[in-house]
């Protein structure tokens, strides 16, 4: 197979589509934070959480569904815990969010070893199947891209769907939105700042923590301690990339999910001089330039990272 | 004139005052009903790798040798703090994995003299230098070949690889693999890929699915996702170090077991003796040794033709006897 005939393949699609799944809800958990003003960098910590609580859940008897509902429920607590330390406090954004990723992390593995003192190998749950969508699946290459995956990705397109239309149709979302640009402003429309703010951060850090729980409900079966591996950080790149619009953070995260199922695919073809290095940082170049080009007409939103205080001017 | 076999010279006198140094802990030793161990792991112990060596440990302090603690997840910039400490505390063999601490690693053990280390490196021992730290790693070449031999067979000959990183201790083992596959499949295609962590099953499993797609009809599985991959496609595996037919009988055809104990218990047997020296204990983890087996053929019992095995037999046999030996080879494997 040759590397442009690749670009044809369902297979490839489908790839980039999983790869993207749980970019697409930290993507817009990020997004949906800083939308609202606060930086959260907490969000590896949280997805990998996520990806623990929810697979614990699942694994004590729970069903899959509730193994979600507590990994965001999981997340929002930790979205809670940011919140409280970055909006009433006014904390430094970057050191909490750091903070709250190592947090997290540790005792996510703290728990996890408390769980299981004795085991030889990784426990294992059932995770969710594919379920291909009646009359859409067979369709060529968008059927297996869009159509045959399993349960949570829809829940990511849904999840688009709906941050779009809370954050651009709601009054709540003009709230948030207006929290993130003018504080003050809002403030004289009678919003409370710190209650917006911090809603805002839990609700998420709710979705981060689901799309930790993609890894370990819907992307595999186990839960490792480093599985996170990187894909918080890339989420936070995505909400640059996205220009802090629901609609590009879903294109951003399958473009990324593309240049990362495409790279596997070059990696196997046969006669290769170029180090296996070189596919692997692909995707990451790839987004780099991506950024670079988006970026250019990029407006952040005007009070990020800028801690609200009643009354100071 | 006769040979004077103890010249008594100023390297001879140290050599002395240093035995007689040690003399007060060898007697310790040798008295001492558990010997205390302290295991420092880079990773959790569900690790393919440390598993193997956790197992061999435990069963070590169950038969009553060792007194058996461990450190798990040790950041590597945090490693040779908990070296220290473990020494400090007064642990006499320290097990652990020097990868990625080479340096620190065998300061410490010139820092402790009169400890024994039995350290995972990539590395030789280095007698002059550190009297007191032997090497070891797992060396099971003779298995994974065994394994080549049976995935050649049952592959239509396009084997997918997936490892984590290429260093020495997964290019050994995948390279001994291919020997084997071309030997019952001289034109076997092999896909190589690499996915830059030890723990990304998901990433693992996307690779598996990208060599699938390319035809891959057998997988090596040198990383956790791997069968997964291969159980969903319908496709064999073949195991690395540890045997995953249970979680997966209708998948993994064949397995290369890494047996932990004869190093373990080399160096408890020279630790008691008194006579723990710079070794290399490589060897241990031979099939010869005992250091490595083929996992039995369990669920696919019968589905292997015979005469395969028969030949895989003969094979083993060859290696045990010392007839046969499987190339040692470390370079990075490509796809073909």
């Amino acid at each position: 197979m040759e590397a442009f005939e690749i670009l044809f393949t369902a297979s490839l699609w489908a790839a980039a589509v999983r790869i993207a799944s749980p970019l697409i809800f930290g993507t817009l958990g990020e997004l949906i934070c800083e939308r609202a003003g606060v930086l959260n960098l907490g969000i590896e910590g949280i997805m990998t959480a996520g990806a623990f609580s929810g697979w614990l859940a699942v694994y004590l008897g729970g069903d899959l569904w509730l193994g979600v509902a507590v990994a965001a429920l999981v997340g929002a607590c930790l979205g809670l815990l940011h919140g409280f330390m970055v909006v009433p406090l006014g904390l430094s954004q970057h050191v909490t969010g750091i903070g709250i990723t190592l947090l997290a992390t540790a005792l996510s593995y703290y728990f996890y070893r408390i769980a299981f003192p004795e085991v030889t190998s990784p426990p294992k749950i059932e995770p969710f199947a594919v379920f291909p969508v009646p009359g859409l699946a067979d369709l060529p290459i968008i059927g297996p891209a869009l159509f045959q995956q399993t349960p949570l990705t829809y829940l990511a397109f849904i999840a688009v769907a709906l941050v779009a239309w809370f954050l651009y149709r709601t009054p709540a979302g003009l709230a948030v939105r207006t929290v993130g640009e003018n504080p003050a402003a809002a403030e004289a429309q009678g919003i409370n700042v710190v209650t917006v703010r911090i809603l805002a951060v839990m609700a998420g850090s709710a979705l981060m923590g689901i799309g930790g729980s993609f890894i370990t409900l819907s992307a595999f079966n186990s839960f490792f301690f480093e599985m996170t591996n990187g894909r918080g950080w890339i989420c936070i790149a995505l909400v640059v990339f996205a220009a802090w619009q629901p609609g590009k953070a879903l294109l951003g995260a399958i473009l990324f999910g593309l240049f990362d199922a495409y790279q596997l695919r070059l990696q196997q073809l046969a006669g290769s001089v170029v180090p296996y290095q070189v596919f692997l940082m692909l995707p990451f170049v790839l987004s780099v330039v991506a950024l670079i080009v988006m970026s250019r007409r990029v407006a952040y939103p005007r009070a990020l990272m800028v801690p609200y205080r009643k009354g100071e001017r | 004139m006769p040979h004077n076999i103890f010249p008594l010279n100023r390297r001879n006198i140290l050599k002395l005052g240093a035995a007689s140094a040690a003399l007060p802990f060898m007697a310790r030793a040798a008295h001492a009903a558990a010997i205390k161990t302290a295991a420092i792991y880079t990773v959790p112990v569900e690790q393919q790798w440390v598993s193997r060596i956790h197992k061999a440990a435990t069963t070590a302090k169950e038969r009553g040798d060792i007194e058996y603690v461990f450190s798990e997840k040790v950041a590597n910039t945090d490693y040779e703090r908990v070296m220290r400490e473990y020494c400090e505390a007064g642990h006499q063999l320290i097990v652990g994995e020097a990868f990625a601490v080479e340096d620190a690693a065998r300061a410490v053990a010139k820092d402790y003299p009169d400890r024994a280390f039995l350290i995972g490196s990539s590395f030789p021992p280095d007698a002059a230098a550190n009297p007191n730290f032997a090497v070891f790693d797992n060396y099971i070449q003779d298995a994974s070949y065994l394994t080549g031999l049976i995935a050649g067979a049952m592959s239509k000959g396009n084997i997918g690889m997936v490892g984590g990183y290429p260093i020495p201790e997964v290019n050994r083992l995948m390279n001994a693999f291919m020997a084997g596959v071309r030997v019952t499949r001289q034109d076997a295609k092999f896909q190589v890929a690499f996915i830059g962590s030890w723990f990304d099953p998901p990433k693992a499993k996307e690779t598996a699915l990208a060599q699938i797609d390319a035809g891959a009809d057998l997988l090596y599985a040198e990383r956790f996702g791997v069968s997964d991959a291969a159980k969903e496609r319908k496709v064999l595996a073949v195991g690395n170090v540890i045997d995953t037919q249970g979680d997966y009988p209708e998948t993994v055809v064949a397995s290369a077991l890494w047996h932990f104990e004869p190093t373990l218990d080399a160096a408890i047997a020279a630790v008691q003796a008194g006579s723990f020296k710079a070794d290399d204990y490589g060897q241990y983890s031979f099939m010869k040794a005992g250091g490595c087996s083929l996992a039995p053929l369990g669920t696919f019992e019968g589905k292997v033709p015979a005469d395969l095995m028969a030949q895989v037999k003969e094979t083993e046999e060859k290696i045990k006897a010392g007839s046969f030996t499987v190339a040692i080879d470390d370079s990075e494997p490509k796809s073909s």
